[in-house]
């Protein structure tokens, strides 16, 4: 097979996917982690601030799951079409929430009334929990591997499959994972007495997220065996879950000592990090099979051809410093704190 | 009904809806350009008024067409698994450039571009405006690629069998233009100016109608009416160029556009019309040999017709192809006759003048909707029984892992989330249009009104 720099061209592909997934799961979990925060501010307020910190970036957010998502299809289709097919109950609720929480975004600020409000409030928080718990949902299944029969033909049946006990618990650490990376960028984004409480919600946060991830990882080790085959056979490896547990004991540590802009970098390093322990666990799988490992689905009977990895590969090499420039350049002009203004919502 | 026509309906339903808003966006796109050049070469407040104030309504198409064209990506995959094997190769890397080339861009640029007005210098935030336009361009370029290429696949061959049989690229510029993406581009593309076109013109009517903002909603028709006009002109020749493609790469298509059955031989035009598919007959008003002499500039040229494919070759639904086709064009052909005479009335000094005229311009913005919509309707439904033509059946592209009740249970959320949007949007653009470009609430001039108001409500 045809190589660049030492690696073959679905690894490259791997490696891009990756990346975008992480960049996603950064940037739009922190605006589904700020969501799923929202009504535990009680003050309009202060709703109102929280809302209009996600207001100018959440559907920029959102681009990087169509890239991400486009980046998956084009370059593994047979995955994107097995996955996508076959947990198709989770994948459409994860729509409809996205559409959903969008909906309450734009409508709750539109009328006064109370009850209005209250309405969109719950809408907007309840699917933002959604969309997190769904997207960990989603992980979970494919970590553990779904019952592929030959010609990559999901067996499984049923509506609610997709929720057994594993994927729960991967849903509920990337809700809490999300839910402390959001705190600190509201923390980031507030002040005064908001500010306060949001501290105050960051520990509960943080204290979801370690017994969710510490139970996640028990059952990894005890229940999917499979997953830890790669640390085993090369032990160098190991130096990633210890950076990741390092980097999350930085998150409290730097939010006690109020240096939040160096706390959101490690929780969002740590989201990185977290998705490369995925990524190491799985590659060069990309779906396991519990059926019948022959078929699994890995980056290589799932990849492109060569040609058209080749020609994608070009495209993010011109086009990703481009992506980066013009995202670094609307987070520096709407850095700081919240303004509202009469364009808010 | 089974999993096939739940997903088509589906697919349908989701992506007729998603077709409303992006063409709005690339169509208002274009007029905010142009008045925010026009505010910062001249310096009128008035332009830079009327790009704030369409930029509020440019928001609210953008945001609803990024939340339902995630779900179209998506479908792509729940749905429609065994084409997006097929396809995924040629199909994925017009996406994915869609993604990084046009997407990041405009979405990047949006920020700026609705909540910058005081935050960035005004040239800045033009390149912002601009930036966004171009990256709804680009969107389509890569969007309409895709399907052109499954209307006339080029610059791949196919691997494997059966379920694992797939197109893979092997020239991937011969992709990009295969023959009929540039035809189809610029057609899309005049479709969705005039969509924000005319809905610019429309609330501008209205103003003028009701007495509000009556100066500078004069200026925004004007402005506006002049694009208006030259791309409903435009449309013509991309539309016939784009049915000159068809002629050669979709002989069935288009043979069902016009209800042409013979095998060869001469093919009327008609102005409208009804087709019996049993009797091979169309009733209608016709000009005798018309379609050939669009295609050859001879009557007697013959054409090829149904009759000349396999029954399982043919679309089925010919008479909704028949008929989608006439509507599109007989609006295309109105929209030409309504610019040009008010135009006309421009140049003579009366544009403002006639009531009706204005009316007929307050509810001219839905037919560039309607005609966008039948539009693509005459082009997916002509391309049928294939999902790519000549290569993939519709009826082999569904995913097999997937069952009819689920299918049916995303349909009816889908149902009821998109019916909620829509009312958002309705809700939502007339909050906005009431509200207009900026406060009038102290300049109302309108006779008697506020002596109206004082004796109904007592102060």
């Amino acid at each position: 097979m045809e190589t660049f720099l030492g690696l073959d061209y679905p690894t490259w592909w791997f490696l891009v996917v990756g990346g975008l997934f992480s960049g996603y799961a950064i940037l739009d979990g922190f605006d589904f982690g700020a969501g799923a925060w929202h009504l535990f501010l009680k003050k309009e307020q202060s709703r109102r601030i929280a809302l209009n910190a996600v207001g100018p970036v959440w559907d920029g957010n959102e681009v990087w799951l169509v890239i991400g998502g486009g980046a998956l299809f084009a370059g593994f289709p047979v995955m994107y079409a097995t996955l996508f097919s076959s947990l198709y109950i989770p994948f459409m609720l994860f729509l409809v929430c996205i559409i959903f929480r969008a909906i309450s975004i734009e409508f709750r600020g539109k009328e006064e009334m109370k009850w209005w409000r209250k309405t969109w409030d719950i809408g907007y928080s309840v699917s933002s929990i959604l969309l997190a718990f769904l997207l960990g949902v989603v992980l979970g299944n494919v970590l553990q591997g779904i019952a592929l029969g030959p010609d990559y033909q999901y067996q499984g049946s049923g509506f609610f499959e997709f929720l057994n006990p594993y994927a729960i618990l991967t849903g509920l650490t990337t809700l809490s994972l999300f839910m402390a990376h959001g705190a600190i960028y509201l923390l980031l984004k507030t002040e005064g007495r908001l500010f306060a409480k949001l501290t105050f919600l960051l520990k509960k946060g943080m204290i979801f997220f370690m017994v969710s991830f510490a139970v996640t990882t028990l059952y990894t080790l005890l229940y999917i065996p499979h997953l830890s085959d790669a640390f085993r056979s090369d032990p160098v490896l190991f130096a990633v879950p210890l950076a990741t547990f390092l980097s999350i004991a930085n998150v409290p540590r730097l939010a006690n000592k109020r240096s939040y802009k160096w706390a959101f970098f490690f929780s969002s390093l740590t989201i990185s990090f977290l998705l490369a322990l995925v990524a190491i666990e799985l590659y060069p799988t990309l779906l396991f099979s519990t059926l019948d490992p022959a078929h699994s689905i890995d980056i290589y009977n799932a990849a492109a051809s060569t040609k058209s990895l080749k020609i994608m590969l070009t495209m993010v090499a011109i086009g990703g410093p481009l992506v980066l420039g013009y995202t670094f350049f609307v987070y520096r002009t709407f850095r700081g704190k919240v303004q509202l203004d009469e364009t808010s919502y | 009904m089974d999993v096939e026509i739940l997903s088509r309906i589906q697919f349908a339903f989701t992506i007729a809806f998603h077709y409303i808003y992006p063409p709005l966006s690339i169509g208002i796109g274009l007029v905010m350009v142009v008045f925010e050049s026009l505010y910062i070469r001249t310096k009128n407040q008035e332009y830079h008024t009327l790009a704030k104030f369409w930029t509020k309504i440019f928001a609210l198409t953008f945001g609803i067409g990024v939340v339902t064209g995630i779900v179209m990506e998506f479908e792509f995959g729940t749905n429609w698994a065994v084409y997006s094997r097929y396809v995924g190769d040629i199909f994925g890397s017009a996406l994915a450039a869609e993604g990084i080339f046009a997407f990041a861009l405009e979405s990047g640029f949006l920020g700026v571009l609705i909540f910058g007005w005081n935050r960035v210098k005004s040239w800045v935030h033009l390149v912002s405006t601009i930036g966004v336009f171009l990256g709804s361009m680009f969107s389509a370029i890569w969007i309409v690629v895709a399907n052109s290429w499954q209307q006339t696949p080029a610059g791949y061959h196919i691997v494997g069998e059966g379920l694992e049989a797939r197109a893979e690229i092997t020239d991937f510029w011969a992709m990009v233009f295969n023959p009929s993406s540039v035809d189809r581009i610029l057609h899309v593309w005049l479709g969705a100016f005039l969509a924000g076109t005319f809905l610019i013109l429309s609330v501008h009517a209205y103003y003028i109608l009701r007495g509000r903002f009556v100066h500078i909603s004069q200026k925004a028709f004007k402005i506006t009416l002049i694009v208006a006009t030259v791309f409903s002109l435009g449309q013509l020749m991309t539309g016939h160029s784009s049915a000159e493609g068809v002629a050669v790469n979709q002989p069935a298509k288009l043979a069902t556009m016009e209800g042409h059955f013979e095998a060869s031989g001469p093919a009327d035009m008609y102005l409208f019309g009804w087709v019996d598919k049993e009797e091979q007959k169309v009733t209608g008003l016709k000009i005798p040999g018309g379609l050939s002499f669009l295609l050859d500039y001879d009557f007697d040229a013959p054409v090829t017709g149904l009759n000349a494919f396999a029954e399982e070759d043919r679309p089925s639904q010919i008479n909704a192809v028949f008929q989608f086709y006439h509507i599109m064009v007989a609006i295309g052909m109105f929209l030409i006759l309504l610019t040009l005479y008010a135009c006309y009335l421009w140049w003579r000094g009366k544009l403002f003048d006639k009531r009706w005229l204005l009316w007929t311009f307050v509810f001219t913005a839905l037919l560039p909707q309607i005609a966008n919509q039948v539009g693509w309707f005459t082009a997916e439904m002509g391309r049928q029984p294939w999902v790519v033509y000549g290569l993939l059946r519709t009826s082999e592209a569904f995913s097999q892992a997937v069952s009819a009740n689920q299918v049916l249970f995303s349909l009816i959320l889908f149902m009821f989330v998109y019916t909620l949007l829509f009312l958002l949007f309705v809700y939502l653009l007339n909050k906005k249009i009431k509200h207009g470009p900026y406060d009038d609430s102290d300049e109302d001039d309108r006779p008697l009104t506020k002596e109206i108001t004082q004796i109904v409500t007592g102060n």
